[in-house]
């Protein structure tokens, strides 16, 4: 009978082990159910040729990484080193400039016209890309985010994984730092790019 | 892994709650803001100035406001859904309820589709397809959520169960004294009373 007042103590360290793992979870981590599905469709304008659109179809062929960004970002600032390493290692990155004016919140763009959304959305983004640097291989800019809802985007950074076919395989939600790179990213990059001749890692 | 991510508007979605249950709030995101700032005076990117520290305006406010139907009834069916749909950036609250930017967005996003014509069913399959079923509040039962929506109920009939058996046996385990038993328990009973109540 004596081991019966054990029972407690194992359901005590039951709810250890769950704290254990729970704390330890990330709840803003939202698994992206866009894994294993193609790229969404969208037309954005470039940005450095604003009359042109890009789509998704444009983009096929090697794999890329999608990096949803804007200035008014602090982890974006962060992660901007790593992706000029990156991209100087042979990555191709998309920038995919989500709410340059809107989301920034410390500004009312409701008082804007569209015109000067625009304009200025183009004058931050220059200014940007001039200052730390231009690690996109095609920068498309998506002023109403209405695009980003496509991907389930619900902040910056979010970086996906796009294969040559055209399919997602993976979503890092946050920044990239060179730890994550290389403890997990690293490897799912090379699984999508790899194998491809002439690819990115091999131009290295 | 998120700790300094940017959430569209969150800040400036927390200084403009309404103001009965606004003034905590705005102090929450007052330190937001600054634990924010702290964050970002930290990072030092190489030759990297504020991001726009020339062009910000001097007007404070946000972007993205909502903007109801002037449908009642449809924009009433918009609220009743958007109550359904979990906001993926303040995560207890609903589109509905949320300020957050992406809310509003989404919202919108919700009157739009209604408007359309499109069925309350179509507009949380748009969503979960893009954000995946942790918008729902209420999950659907399935194989996978099988344990959460059954897992009360088993734990609830199986205490009732456990108690039942340990009544039970209890019950049948307890058997008249032995007539050994007994005069023990009564001498045991004597002494008491004999030196006992002289607390």
């Amino acid at each position: 009978m004596r081991w019966r007042f054990v029972i407690p103590l194992v359901i005590f360290m039951g709810f250890v082990g769950l704290f254990v793992v729970g704390f330890d979870l990330n709840p803003r981590a939202i698994p992206s159910p866009l894994v294993g599905k193609p790229a969404p469709f969208f037309s954005l304008p470039r940005f450095d040729q604003p009359d042109q659109m890009v789509t998704p179809e444009m983009l096929r062929g090697k794999p890329y990484l999608l990096n949803v960004w804007a200035t008014w970002c602090v982890s974006c600032r962060m992660e901007h080193p790593e992706l000029m390493r990156l991209a100087g290692e042979g990555v191709r990155i998309v920038g995919f400039n989500y709410k340059e004016v809107r989301g920034d919140a410390s500004v009312d763009a409701r008082r804007l016209s569209p015109e000067a959304e625009r304009e200025w959305a183009w004058a931050r983004i220059e200014e940007w890309l001039q200052k730390g640097g231009n690690p996109y291989d095609v920068v498309v800019v998506d002023l109403t985010g209405r695009s980003a809802i496509d991907y389930g985007v619900y902040g910056t950074p979010e970086t996906f994984f796009v294969d040559a076919e055209g399919i997602i395989r993976h979503k890092q939600v946050g920044p990239i730092s060179r730890a994550i790179w290389e403890g997990e990213l690293r490897a799912k990059w090379l699984a999508i790019a790899g194998g491809e001749k002439g690819g990115p890692y091999e131009r290295r | 892994m998120s700790e300094g991510r940017v959430i569209a508007g969150e800040n400036a979605s927390m200084s403009e709650e309404p103001v009965n249950r606004g003034r905590r709030r705005a102090t929450w995101g007052a330190i937001a803001a600054l634990i924010g700032a702290g964050a970002g005076g930290e990072i030092k990117a190489e030759g990297f100035g504020p991001a726009s520290d020339s062009a910000t305006p001097v007007q404070q406010g946000r972007e993205g406001k909502a903007v109801p139907l002037f449908d009642p009834a449809l924009e009433e069916r918009a609220l009743a859904l958007g109550r359904q749909l979990r906001c993926v950036v303040c995560q207890n609250q609903s589109i509905a309820e949320s300020n957050a930017s992406l809310a509003h967005d989404l919202m919108n996003e919700v009157r739009q589709m209604l408007g359309a014509g499109k069925t309350e069913q179509e507009v949380i399959e748009f969503l979960v397809a893009r954000y995946g079923e942790f918008v729902l509040f209420k999950p659907p039962l399935d194989v996978r959520t099988a344990v959460l929506w059954g897992g009360p109920f088993a734990l609830g009939v199986g205490a009732v169960a456990a108690l039942w058996w340990s009544i039970h046996r209890r019950r049948s385990e307890s058997q008249p004294l032995s007539e050994e038993e007994r005069r023990v328990a009564d001498r045991l009973l004597a002494e008491g009373e004999s030196t006992g109540d002289q607390r």
